[in-house]
Parts: structure tokens; sequence; C-alpha cells
């Protein structure tokens, strides 16, 4: 078996493909549970006037997941969005396993870097917020 | 106004604003906080999520056709992303910090400096300055297809790219956008990369960067998926449109009326922000 080189432009071109799959499953998940959202509440008053903030539940990668999995539609949307989040996320990951095989030891470390300040971010920050 | 309405009308103005922002090349999402705020008054910080979800989406959705056409530089944008993710977790954390209505004059600035950065025309000299040693050992400079074969460039001052990219971080995370025109100019104007290199580099770092202050927003609870939804869907098939009709369109007047629009808009956010309106 014969592996084509795992070269910049190779690279790239995955890395497109994964973000455009990201964005794609995210669309999906969000549209598939917006539909049944909106045809059950379809009268029901909205108001973002003033900020309240969202439940525990639609706020940790946690309280997400649990949601979504009870069936909850709001938190199946917010599944949807979270996924997009994670799309950039999955996009840096790859990035470097890719700077790995191609033996870039300098550029390996500034992407970990990145993915520390991300990974931080989703699951660190409400020690800050 | 019930959800079913505002939904619709809320997705319709995401898909005008998408539509818009990649047809001119301005980006959708400068545009989608004032038109939230303004004209369906929700409040600054459900915009901000909302906008910054979907600049995500943008990103990653148009990356794939950049990508084909060989002039993005991953090495450039990965070691940018250090600085623009750092700035965007400090611009994010502002966010609770700094009160509203300094927030709605800052964006205002934003709007006006985006507008005025798409009217002028950039002089560029190409230099024939030796290679910069800091940037050879970064590994930065590269090449890219060119009419005439395979085209050389060379990249300088990395330390003030550097910096100008933790500013355009830091305004992304307290904006909820994607500060696109920002790091076009610090990679075209301060470090020499070529125009096409740097606006499908920085394409690519946009997602990147909106993710470091989503994960903050979303602890905070600023993101709402029933705002959110929308105003992704809409921006996202907008700026799809965008892409597919911009080669076809004599853009030049399209640009100066969006160009208007956003000055428009600028003042608006600029006068709510002082007589504290937000």
């Amino acid at each position: 078996m014969t592996m084509k080189p795992l070269n910049d432009e190779r690279v790239e071109g995955m890395i497109a493909n994964l973000l455009r799959a990201g964005v794609l499953i995210s669309a999906l998940v969000v549209i598939g549970a917006a539909v049944p959202y909106l045809a059950l509440h379809p009268r029901a008053h909205v108001t973002y006037r003033t900020y309240q903030g969202e439940p525990d539940n639609l706020k940790s990668v946690h309280g997400i997941i649990g949601s979504a999995f009870s069936g909850d539609l709001r938190g199946i949307m917010q599944l949807g969005l979270l996924l997009l989040i994670a799309t950039p996320i999955a996009r840096v990951m790859f990035s470097a396993v890719a700077f790995a095989v191609e033996g870039d030891r300098m550029y390996v470390g500034f992407t970990l870097l990145v993915l520390a300040v991300l990974l931080y971010s989703l699951f660190g920050s409400f020690l800050i917020a | 106004m019930n959800v079913l309405e505002f939904t619709f009308l809320v997705w319709a103005g995401a898909l005008v604003a998408g539509f818009l922002g990649s047809l001119t090349g301005l980006g959708g999402g400068v545009v989608l906080v004032p038109l939230l705020t303004i004209f369906f008054h929700v409040d600054l910080r459900y915009a901000i999520g909302a906008s910054l979800v979907s600049v995500i989406a943008t990103s990653s959705g148009s990356a794939a056709a950049y990508v084909k056409e060989g002039f993005s530089n991953i090495r450039i944008g990965m070691f940018l992303e250090i600085a623009t993710t750092l700035g965007a977790l400090f611009g994010a954390y502002l966010t609770a910090k700094v009160p509203a209505n300094a927030i709605a004059i800052i964006f205002a600035i934003v709007l006006l400096y985006s507008a005025y950065v798409s009217r002028r025309t950039r002089p560029r000299t190409d230099t024939e300055e030796p290679p910069d040693p800091q940037a050879t050992k970064l590994k930065m400079n590269g090449s890219f297809p060119d009419t005439s074969g395979v085209r050389q460039y060379n990249v300088y001052h990395v330390p003030t790219g550097f910096g100008v990219m933790w500013i355009a971080g830091a305004l992304s995370g307290l904006l909820g956008i994607g500060s696109g025109a920002l790091k076009v100019v610090a990679m075209d104007q301060a470090m020499k990369i070529p125009f096409k290199v740097s606006t499908t580099t920085s394409n690519f770092m946009i997602g990147v960067t909106a993710a470091a202050s989503a994960g903050v927003y979303l602890s905070r609870g600023y993101i709402d998926p029933s705002l959110a939804m929308p105003v992704m869907i809409g921006v996202l098939i907008g700026s799809l449109m965008g892409t597919r009709v911009l080669v076809k369109t004599q853009t030049k007047r399209l640009r100066l009326v969006f160009s208007v629009v956003i000055v428009l808009l600028g003042l608006e956010m600029m006068f709510k922000g002082l007589t504290g309106g937000l």
C-alpha cells in the first residue's frame, strides 16, 4: 500500500473537509430541533430586551449534553451550536497531528498552545466568568 | 411579536447581512449586532453571543472554497492564532466588566473604521529587502499560485503583526465580530504578506479566534439557542449565496452602498452609546 505524502496542500484539503462537515452537522442538528420547537410554541411571546442569562443547563458542556439527551429541544439546539464551536477546535487538534507527522516540533508546540487556550475557554472559563 | 414571526424576521435580516457581507468582502458579523440591537431591540450581550456563533459558521463554511485556491498559509495562521486567541479571551473577559454604552461606542468606532478601510486604496510597493531572520526562523515565508506561475514572498515585522493580531482578537471577543478587516491590516500592511494570502489566511483564523471567546460567552449565558439559531442559519445561507454570485456581479457599487449602511449603523450605535439608549 502506498501512502501519498502528507504535504501542506493535502493537509489543507483535509482541514477544509473537516470544517465543512462540522458546519453541516451542526446546522442539521440546530434545524432538526428548531422545526419542532417552533411548531410546538409558535405563538409564545418572545423578548430579548432584557438580559437574564441562560439557565445552567444551557451554559456548560456537561449541562448542554445532559439536557439535549433528555430530549429538551432548546438543549438540542444548543448542542448544535456547541458542535459548531467545537469545529475550529477539532481543526486545531488535526493541525497538531499534521505538524507532528511532518516532524515540525516547533509548530506542534504553537498548535498545542492555541489548543490549550481554546479548551480553557470552553471548560475552564467559568472560573473567570 | 411571537416566536415564529421574530425567528423569521431575524433569519431574513441575517440572510441579507451574510449575503452582502460576503459579496462585498466586508463580513456579515459587523452589521449583525447593530441590526439586532437597533431594529430587534435585543440586549447587547445576547446580540454579541448570536453574532459570534454566526462568525464561526461563515468562517468555517467558506474556508473550503478558499483552500482550493491555495493562497492560505497555515503556519502564519497558526502562529498568529496564539495572539488572536489570547486577545479573544481577554476581550470576552472584558464584556462583563465594561458597561454596555462603552461597548456600543467602541463598536461604532470599529464600524466607521471598517467602512474607511474598505474605501481606501492600498499603496503597496513590493520590498526587495532581504528575508527577515525572525520570519525565516518561524518558517513563514511561502509561495502562492500567480498568473505568471508560482510567486515567492517573504514575511516581515513579526512582533508588530503579533501585537495587532492580539488587538484584533480582543475586539473580536469584546464585540462578537470576526475582526477580519484588522487581521488583514496586520498581515497585509504590517507583515508585508501579499493581499490574497492575507485575506484567505485571515478567514481561516476567524473561526479559531471566535471559538476562543465563544466558550466564555457560553459559560456566561450570552448564547441563547432560540436567537442564535436563525442568526447562524441566515448568515450561513446568505454568505454561501454571496460566494456563488461573487464572480458574476459588478460589486463596486454594492460595496459603496454597503459601506454607507455601515457608516449609518456606526453613527446610530455611537448615538445610542452616548445617550445611553442601549
